[in-house]
């Protein structure tokens, strides 16, 4: 009787502790956004004060050096009706180095982005800080996990919903810290994050645990690597385009509201909150831009699952739970972005229809894996 | 994020629309009679609205296929599921929703679907040709319109900021042309390209899926270690052809199966799941079949063998047994495929003999029900007959025996698997059902003088799909078609800026560049802020414009007061 081996346990055991302790400093970071949050409120809420600094700046660097500078405003028209302006200056005989830019707010306080969780409270502002290192760690804690438990059975680590929800919690975490290392204004998005791989990971720990183990037969494949790893891209950036989704819907309701005449936010939350977000126009265009660019991956991945099932199954596509769940998924974001180019079915009808493909791509993860039988059922769930 | 808002206002909607081909949507009939209604439903199937329904509805219609058992991937849960809900199992069956993906209404949504796509995709084609054939659309007269506006009072001379605001936008990838005393650019066609490529390569995968539907076929056959198998008609199990490809069109081909290598897990909480399958096979293709080619079947990695695939589905044992006749005579001898039960491959099976001669003067035969154990439990008086791993660690054979007429004779084909036991007596003693447990090696005397029974051993089975499916090429090309479309079509931007010099009374030069994008995500201020600088090396601005620009920054685009119209001036 041959014996399949190949399971380092030491290594499978260190895996463990590692995703244990990279949960546990991901709950740390989410207090500390939490804290970031609360101290926030308290501090006045200063709109535009980030932009405005930069445009002065920007006017004195351009008026400091001897040579001619050039300098050109551009006006922006803005949705509600008012204008913007974008400003750029360039030292003559420079080429087109750009030395600094800026932006102006025109009239419409509704399209300026505010100023984040911490509003301008400094204990707020250190909470932030310490929660970004705190993620950080966690990821590192995190990474080390996931390629520990890859190591200890020498191969991809995503064979079943526990290595694969681990996998998915730290895309997520990767995509919001490469936002934040291009110096995109994402730090609000810290707390939903944080919620989000703490749910996931902890799901992951307490339902979906399965010891590390080599792999069925029918997943010896480099299509796992391929088609896997994409799947598990996709969900992280759906994520986060249904995150910046909800936070447009509430924001857009925000200012509906207090176009009315109302003080607080939908839901009986408070001002402040929505006040230190994104304006509802940037958020909306941040879910847009997410969902379209994740659109073309998620396509490559149904393509890939089925040139899989071609060569395992015979067939590229039988209807499946789990394929005919992708395609539902997909079928609903076409939708979505076909509805954004579509006059009366913008801004917040396809937003709906956003909130809707995502939880479509949810059911299909842990809804078909574990109440569907197809032939997907490597959850490894008893 | 950008930190620019690039989204024009709501009057110069219709004219970013016409950046792109999209069709002008039309909301009642137009004309009187058949012919206006024709055309007005032709429309409202064309426009964008309908297609979203429709798209809406494809997702909702692919749902109970996903929830109820479907014939097209397992027949035998959908006989279960209709036994267990005999109420609305006839309602569901007349509703088709047992087979759901080929069913009248879900065609009717995805053949709409496509019409529609064509009624729409088709026009804009030729539109984009025309398009691409003419030159970017004439600046518009009044340029502080445009979403995005720039302006500066400069000593050169309108002719040369001109053409070299043409050059400079050439060199930034705009087409670009001069007329009537301005430059009307255009770049990031590729978007529409991208648009039109991914929507008429949803046609290539649906060809692809047409052909496959009509010129494949699919048949199924089990073959035990040592044993031979011809793709004829009457080697397989089972067969299922389409319109062009049926019996008599299967590939010429054949293989033996030498062995078959099975691996499981030992140890840890997944005992028992399989680690690795592989058939190992000699195969011959056309005529000459003693030309033996050596090959591996594994699950995902299937063999090509003369224009078909075949894959490795399943497998099993076959306990060898021997059957002896009351005289002595070997009436029965061979590996008889038993079928997997559980992840253990518990197995049952039957054994026919049918051959078996007489009996007391009468023509009998013998038939066996039996399970087949891989490793027996030290003792299953409490749980039955299972096995307790998948390997052959400790094998068992459990028979009942039946005599009499196996029925086998009637003409009517029979399941090998299943015994009919309708004119048979199951065979007892000592008043009980007889049933004896063998290991390999083992025999039974049969009671009542019917012979005896040997288990010799086990063979191992395979069973495999052979695959014939055409259109393969063609919906991988459009999906990768597909997939290209999609990125050029989300992510290329396409704009247009105009740049317009002309002289003012003063006798200066005013320089105006404006901008529109139809995709939000544009950066088109930026862009035009870069041109606008670059420019600006070739028509500096005069001291008064950078102060008196920054002064004047909240006045919206509407009061701006119009800046002097050249057409009127020349």
């Amino acid at each position: 009787m041959p014996v399949a081996t190949g399971v380092d346990l030491q290594l499978a055991d260190l895996s463990n502790k590692l995703i244990y302790a990279a949960m546990a400093v991901y709950l740390i970071a989410m207090f500390a956004h939490i804290f970031e949050w609360t101290f926030g409120s308290k501090g006045a809420v200063a709109v535009r004060s980030a932009e405005q600094t930069t445009l002065a700046e920007t006017v004195a660097a351009a008026k400091e050096p001897a040579k001619a500078v050039k300098k050109v405003t551009v006006t922006v028209a803005a949705a509600g009706g008012g204008t913007t302006t974008l400003t750029r200056t360039a030292l003559a005989d420079a080429g087109a180095t750009v030395v600094t830019s800026g932006r102006g707010d025109g009239d419409s306080p509704q399209d300026v982005d505010g100023p984040g969780a911490a509003g301008s409270s400094e204990k707020g502002d250190l909470a932030g800080r310490i929660a970004i290192s705190l993620t950080v760690l966690a990821a590192l804690l995190h990474i080390g996990g996931v390629v520990t438990r890859g190591l200890s059975v020498s191969r991809w680590p995503w064979g079943n919903m526990y290595e694969f929800s681990c996998a998915f919690a730290l895309t997520t975490v990767l995509a919001y810290l490469a936002l934040l290392v291009a110096k995109k204004n994402v730090r609000w998005l810290g707390l939903p994050v944080t919620v989000a791989v703490v749910l996931t990971l902890g799901l992951a720990v307490s339902v979906l645990y399965t010891a590390s183990e080599q792999l069925v037969p029918a997943l010896h494949s480099y299509w796992l690597a391929i088609h896997v790893s994409a799947a598990i891209m996709c969900g992280g950036a759906f994520y986060a385009g249904f995150a910046a989704t909800v936070l447009y819907l509430g924001k857009d309701s925000y200012d509906r509201r207090i176009a009315a005449g109302l003080t607080s936010g939908p839901l009986g939350t408070s001002a402040s909150i929505w006040q230190r977000l994104p304006a509802a126009s940037s958020l909306d265009k941040l879910s847009y831009r997410i969902n379209a660019l994740v659109f073309p991956l998620w396509t490559f991945t149904i393509i890939a699952g089925a040139i899989w099932a071609e060569a395992a199954w015979g067939k590229y596509w039988e209807w499946d739970p789990k394929e005919t769940w992708s395609f539902i998924t997909w079928v609903i974001y076409a939708c979505y972005l076909h509805a954004r180019a579509t006059a009366g079915w913008k801004g917040r009808k396809a937003a709906y229809l956003a909130l809707l493909a995502f939880a479509c791509f949810l059911f299909n993860y842990y809804g078909v894996n574990i109440f569907v039988t197809g032939k997907h059922s490597y959850a490894g769930v008893g | 994020m950008s930190d620019t808002s690039t989204r024009p206002p709501e009057g110069d909607e219709l004219t970013a629309e016409r950046l792109s081909s999209a069709p002008v949507e039309q909301d009642s009939p137009a004309g009187i009679g058949v012919f206006g209604w024709l055309r007005w439903m032709w429309r409202q199937l064309t426009s964008m609205r309908v297609a979203l329904i429709l798209l809406f509805m494809l997702s909702l219609a692919a749902i109970p296929g996903s929830l109820i058992p479907q014939n097209s991937q397992n027949p035998f849960k959908v006989q279960n599921w209709k036994l267990a809900h005999s109420t609305v199992g006839p309602i569901y069956q007349k509703l088709q929703l047992f087979d759901v993906y080929s069913s009248v209404w879900f065609s009717a949504i995805y053949l709409l679907l496509f019409i529609s796509l064509a009624g729409c995709i088709i026009p804009r084609t030729w539109q984009f040709v025309g398009v691409l054939r003419a030159q970017p659309p004439a600046a518009p007269a009044n340029l502080t319109r445009m979403p995005v506006y720039a302006a500066w009072h400069t000593e050169a001379k309108p002719g040369a900021v001109n053409v070299a605001a043409h050059a400079r936008l050439k060199r930034r990838g705009f087409r670009a042309n001069i007329s009537d005393g301005s430059v009307a650019s255009e770049k990031g066609y590729l978007r529409e390209v991208g648009n039109l490529l991914f929507h008429l390569s949803l046609f290539a995968l649906l060809a692809g899926f047409g052909w496959a539907s009509l010129a494949s076929g699919q048949g199924g056959k089990l073959v035990i270690e040592g044993q031979g198998y011809a793709n004829t008609m009457t080697q397989l199990d089972d067969f299922t052809g389409s319109a062009f490809y049926g019996s008599e069109d299967l590939d010429p081909f054949g293989f033996k199966l030498d062995g078959f290598t099975a691996q499981y897990q030992t140890t840890g909480d997944q005992i028992g799941s399989a680690r690795e399958f592989t058939a190992h096979i000699r195969y011959w293709t056309g005529d000459d079949s003693t030309r033996l080619t050596k090959g591996d079947i594994q699950v995902n990695h299937p063999l090509e063998i003369g224009g078909s695939k075949v894959f490795l589905i399943g497998h099993g044992y076959a306990p060898v047994v021997t059957v002896k006749n009351a005289k002595g005579e070997k009436v029965y001898s061979g590996p008889t495929p038993f079928l997997p039960q559980d992840a253990n491959l518990t197995s049952v099976g039957v054994v026919k003999v049918s051959d078996y001669g007489q009996k007391d003067g009468q023509r009998t035969q013998l038939g066996f029900r039996g399970f087949f154990l891989p490793t027996q439990p030290l003792d299953f008086t409490k749980t039955g007959p299972i096995s307790l791993f998948p390997g052959p660690a400790d094998p068992a054979l459990v028979l009942t025996a039946y005599a009499g007429d196996l029925g086998t004779d009637s003409g009517l084909p029979q399941n090998v698997y299943q015994l009919d036991d309708k004119h048979m007596t199951q065979l007892q003693q000592d008043g009980q059902i007889a049933r004896i447990k063998l290991k390999p090696g083992q025999g039974w005397t049969l009671p009542n003088g019917y012979g005896t029974v040997t288990f010799d051993g086990y063979q191992q089975w395979a069973s495999f799909t052979v695959s014939h499916r055409p259109g393969n090429a063609v919906a991988l090309a459009g999906a990768v078609c597909a997939i290209l479309g999609l990125v050029g079509s989300l992510n290329v931007k396409r704009r247009r800026i105009w740049v317009r010099a002309s002289a003012t009374p003063d006798g200066r030069t005013l320089v105006e560049v404006a901008g529109l994008a139809r995709s939000e995500s544009v950066k088109i201020a930026e862009e035009l802020a870069e041109l606008a600088v670059d420019l600006q090396d070739d028509a500096p601005a005069t001291e008064d414009q950078v102060t008196g620009e920054t002064d004047e920054q909240p006045e919206s685009a509407a009061e701006r007061p119009v800046p002097t119209d050249p057409n009127s001036e020349e």
